[in-house]
């Protein structure tokens, strides 16, 4: 029975992609039965999805991984001297992730239904291919946490990429009066590039483990013998293959996961509909990077103490931080959550750099439910408002209104109430307020980073570098709770600041129904992590043993719990003094003139996207344009021109002595010959078939002869 | 010369007569009947070799499908059947030259090689083991199914092609 | 074995020329048609001819498998076949292959 469905297992991506395949090419001009055969496909994978989980929870002491997974082998590809095999495996950290995935990407379909308009006059005219997209992305990441090697993860990551890039800048036509803001199209290029970027540090990572190790399969890879291997040979001095290739492997993750310095593209991926954001950000996209640093754990720490984990912890922890301040000074609703998304993955990168690897897939699973819910939120606020645009200003299309502004917002509690009280479960989530999901998993990332500070680390993680990643995480989790508390006041506090806010209604059933469920999970799902009954840690760290070490267990440390409570809770109570003691009235942060200068470089985001343009796509482009302007104007132009004088007079003497009585009669020797030549092997062209076959007939009469001849 | 060997060359000759009707016969429709003749001829010839299986599908499929579909093809398109229908090509005596030859050096290869044949008797269950081996996983299952295959893309494409539009 | 395996080759052979001659003579698609159908036979009589007198005795099946298939092939290629002849007779009133040169210039 178990091994029954763990054989099926491939399956699971096989139904989104199922589904895609149907609407492109058969029902994408019926709308309705698109929506329906998307959610039935990913319904199907979120079934068999669900099954898997239990039954391997019931086994988890054989499936944990790094090694003992299930293997669904499937196909092997010949290499010449070796075997690539290509496969999928069931253990519980990819039952885990088949816990998460398919049911918030079910939501996420659920609630595309409502935003997409479907039903209304102003449906989106690519609505079934909208779905068809989805259904796509759902493929790819099912197929990713599926996988058993890295060739088939990277064809999974690949096709999440090419998905990003088409729903990022699905509403590819849509263009701004202002030309400073980045339009979809661009928004999706950019999504596209940056990424790229780091898949190809990935890849050569692949590439190197592979002539090491001549296997791409994790069971393999991450067997005591071939780590040993990798840990105690050297790529160059002082650099063991097994740090070389994990560091280039997280290069990877570095751009999945829009971590720092690649992070550039994930707020302005919010271009694309909201529940494409909620897709990338909660359950697709950004947790692959995680996952993929998770699955390869191992690896990182194969190398006692190495540089790695160093890398991993401090990008983290850095992130973590840098990407919270800049999210205090954004007023695009959903590009806070943006920042947010990159900081909280920034969290389960820092955990995975100091060795807590459970916590940091329990952060994982916690982060996309609530984070899931923030999104599709955040969807149905900027719907409702700008439905109130449409009726207030109705047939007007004088100026532009931003519905995403929170500015424009305001008091939106009163007039969307499932939506605002959904939303503020997530926002408690997501600062770590008791008893929420965000408050069990932060902490026990915070507790495992405290505990390594005080006893030392696993893995050889110093303890300095441990209490750097906990101070750098508790700085972040104040200003966390400050941008969310700033946000819910902002926009459901207080009285509404324009008339499209005042007329906003409460969305449709499709898109409140979602955040209901989801609000459950956000508030529930924590109580499985607790630090007295962690199922996370019985489920996939207990009986790992990565090279013979026990992974850690995140204790309880009343300490720690206290400080991080305290510290959202000041940032809550200092948002709430700002914004919510009373509610603005007009379209002006009080933060801007406290903060001043800070604030406009916050606003800013430090100016990364400066900084990439003036320093990299500037100086590319500025290059390429010196080459040329150095080969057209400096060098080559007048080359050629002395050249062609000096041609030119030689062919003016060469013309009278040679060319009119030599050439001239060669070349049209030449040339009348080849008309006759022509003529006569265009008979041969006759374009009936049976010349032709008899020409071939005759063809291997002659090879048969010459093979007697031979013989 | 025994009597398999009698009717071996008697069968062979049917066989041959019946091929060189085909390609000569002026009469198209004639020639189709010839085509017939033959096809039988090659069904004996199978029994023979006792392959008895083969030999009624030769006559089910070839006589009994394709000869009879290529009758009618030659009566739908009736302009075949008139008397001053030229039924040679400008290039018959290249043909005709090109399969002399090929037959000539064909009969010399043949005749020079020494074929690894055994005697042995066909077993009884000769046709049931054929029906294993097409449905067996390890043996002919695939080439069976990509059989069944084209014959159904064969099917819709005919169907497609000679729809009136 | 009465009848030897060199025989049934050189039946074999011979029907596949005549098959080829029929193939390139004929100005008619039905009849080249039917050319290809005689050297498709001929391919069959060899499989079976090596079927009984190599294969039987190592047990093996191929040279009738394979004639099988041959057969599947022949079929439809003759459905194919007649329905492209039809259809072209139905367009250009005639199935003289010397007539269809559209794809030269």
């Amino acid at each position: 029975m178990t091994e029954f469905f763990f054989n099926l297992t491939w399956l699971i991506p096989l139904f989104p992609l199922a589904s895609f395949a149907i609407i492109v090419l058969w029902t994408n001009r019926n709308r309705l039965l698109s929506t329906w055969i998307a959610w039935i496909g990913i319904g199907l994978a979120w079934i068999l999805g669900w099954a898997i989980l239990f039954l391997a929870w019931g086994h988890s002491s054989e499936l944990t991984p790094p090694t003992h997974g299930y293997p669904v082998p499937l196909y092997s590809i010949p290499t010449g001297t070796t075997e690539l095999q290509l496969g999928f495996q069931v253990d519980t950290l990819t039952g885990l992730m088949l816990f998460m995935v398919p049911f918030v990407c079910l939501m996420i379909f659920i609630y595309s239904k409502g935003y997409m308009n479907y039903g209304r006059e102003n449906v989106d005219p690519r609505y079934s291919r909208f779905f068809a997209y989805i259904s796509l992305f759902a493929c790819g990441m099912l197929g990713l946490v599926i996988s058993d090697n890295f060739v088939t993860l990277l064809i999974f990551w690949e096709v999440m990429g090419l998905c990003s890039y088409l729903l990022i800048g699905f509403w590819f036509d849509k263009s701004y009066s202002d030309p400073k803001r980045i339009t979809p199209k661009q928004a999706g290029l950019k999504a596209f590039l940056t990424t790229r970027i780091g898949d190809v540090i990935m890849l050569a990572g692949m590439l190197l483990l592979y002539s090491q190790v001549k296997t791409l399969t994790f069971r393999e890879i991450f067997s005591e013998e071939t780590l040993h291997h990798l840990a105690t040979t050297y790529a160059f001095p002082g650099m063991p293959w097994a740090t070389l290739c994990a560091i280039l492997i997280f290069g990877g993750a570095v751009g999945k996961s829009a971590q720092f310095p690649l992070h550039v593209w994930l707020p302005d991926a919010m271009e694309g509909p909201t529940p494409v954001s909620a897709l990338i950000h909660a359950a697709t996209m950004v947790s692959a990077g995680v996952y993929l640093v998770a699955r390869s754990f191992p690896l990182f720490v194969a190398v006692e103490g190495g540089v790695q984990l160093a890398v991993v912890a401090f990008i983290g922890a850095f992130t973590a931080l840098f990407s919270s301040t800049i999210a205090v000074a954004q007023n695009d609703i959903k590009r806070v959550l943006a920042y947010s998304t990159v900081s909280q993955l920034g969290y389960m990168i820092a955990a995975l750099g100091i060795g807590a690897y459970v916590a940091a897939v329990f952060h994982l699973i916690t982060h996309a439910f609530f984070k899931a819910l923030l999104f599709l939120g955040s969807g149905s606020v900027i719907h409702g408002v700008e439905h109130g645009h449409h009726e207030t200003h109705h047939g007007s299309h004088g100026h532009e209104f931003d519905a995403n502004d929170m500015m424009n917002m305001g008091g939106l509690l009163q007039r969307m109430p499932v939506t605002g009280w959904t939303f503020i479960i997530g926002a408690l989530a997501l600062t770590g307020i008791f008893p929420w999901a965000g408050f069990w998993s932060k902490d026990e990332i915070l507790a495992d980073a405290w505990n390594a500070f005080q006893h030392g680390g696993h893995f050889g993680v110093s303890s300095g570098w441990a209490f750097f990643v906990w101070l750098f995480l508790t700085l972040a989790a104040f200003l966390t709770a400050f941008y969310t508390g700033r946000q819910i006041f902002l926009t459901f506090a207080g009285t509404p600041r324009t008339e499209a806010a005042r007329h906003a209604p409460e969305s449709v059933p499709s898109m409140t129904w979602p955040l209901i469920i989801l609000a459950g999970f956000a508030t529930f799902l924590g109580l499985f992590g607790t630090p007295w009954a962690n199922q996370f840690y019985q489920l996939i760290g207990q009986k790992a043993e990565v090279l013979g070490e026990h992974l850690p267990h995140g204790e309880f440390n009343p300490l720690v719990a206290g400080i991080s409570t305290v510290v959202a809770l000041s940032g809550w109570f200092i948002a709430w003094l700002i914004y919510g003691r009373e509610p603005l009235t007009n379209p002006v942060d009080p933060l801007e003139k406290r903060l001043g200068r800070l604030y406009i470089w916050l606003k800013n985001k430090w100016y990364f996207d400066e900084l990439y343009m003036n320093y990299i796509v500037h100086p590319s482009v500025r290059l390429a344009q010196a080459c040329f302007a150095f080969d057209d104007k400096l060098v080559i132009d007048p080359l050629v021109d002395a050249f062609g004088r000096f041609g030119r007079w030689l062919s003016e003497w060469l013309k009278d002595a040679v060319d009119i009585p030599i050439v001239d009669g060669i070349v049209n020797g030449v040339g009348s010959v080849t008309a006759k030549f022509g003529e006569f092997m265009r008979a041969t062209q006759t374009g009936k078939v049976q010349n032709y076959l008899l020409v071939a007939a005759v063809t291997v009469l002659l090879l048969l002869v010459l093979f007697v001849v031979r013989a | 010369m025994n009597v398999s060997q009698g009717v071996f060359i008697l069968l062979s000759a049917v066989v041959l007569i019946g091929a060189a009707g085909v390609v000569l016969h002026r009469n198209l429709f004639r020639a189709a009947l010839f085509l017939i003749l033959s096809f039988v001829g090659v069904s004996g010839l199978y029994i023979l070799l006792e392959a008895e299986l083969l030999a009624m599908v030769q006559l089910l499929l070839y006589v009994g499908a394709i000869a009879i579909l290529i009758v009618f093809a030659i009566m739908v398109s009736r302009q075949l059947m008139s008397p001053q229908f030229r039924d040679r090509n400008e290039q018959w005596v290249g043909g005709l030259l090109v399969a002399v030859v090929l037959f000539a050096v064909l009969a010399f290869i043949l005749l020079q090689v020494n074929w690894p044949t055994a005697e042995a008797a066909v077993p009884e269950d000769a046709i049931a083991q054929l029906g294993q081996a097409l449905v067996e996983g390890d043996q002919f299952v695939l080439p069976f199914e990509v059989a069944s295959v084209l014959l159904m893309v064969a099917l819709v494409g005919a169907v497609i092609i000679a729809r009136e539009k | 074995m009465q009848v030897p395996l060199s025989w049934y080759l050189i039946v074999a052979a011979a029907l596949f020329c005549i098959g080829l001659y029929g193939a390139l003579s004929r100005r008619n698609a039905i009849g080249i048609l039917m050319g290809v159908e005689l050297m498709l036979n001929s391919v069959n009589i060899n499989l079976l001819a090596f079927w009984r007198h190599i294969e039987v005795a190592r047990g093996t099946l191929t040279g009738q498998v394979f004639a099988i298939i041959v057969i599947t092939v022949a079929a439809a290629e003759a459905a194919v076949g007649l329905a492209l002849i039809i259809s072209a007779y139905r367009h250009r009133k005639t199935v003289d292959v010397e007539d269809m040169d559209l794809m030269k210039l």
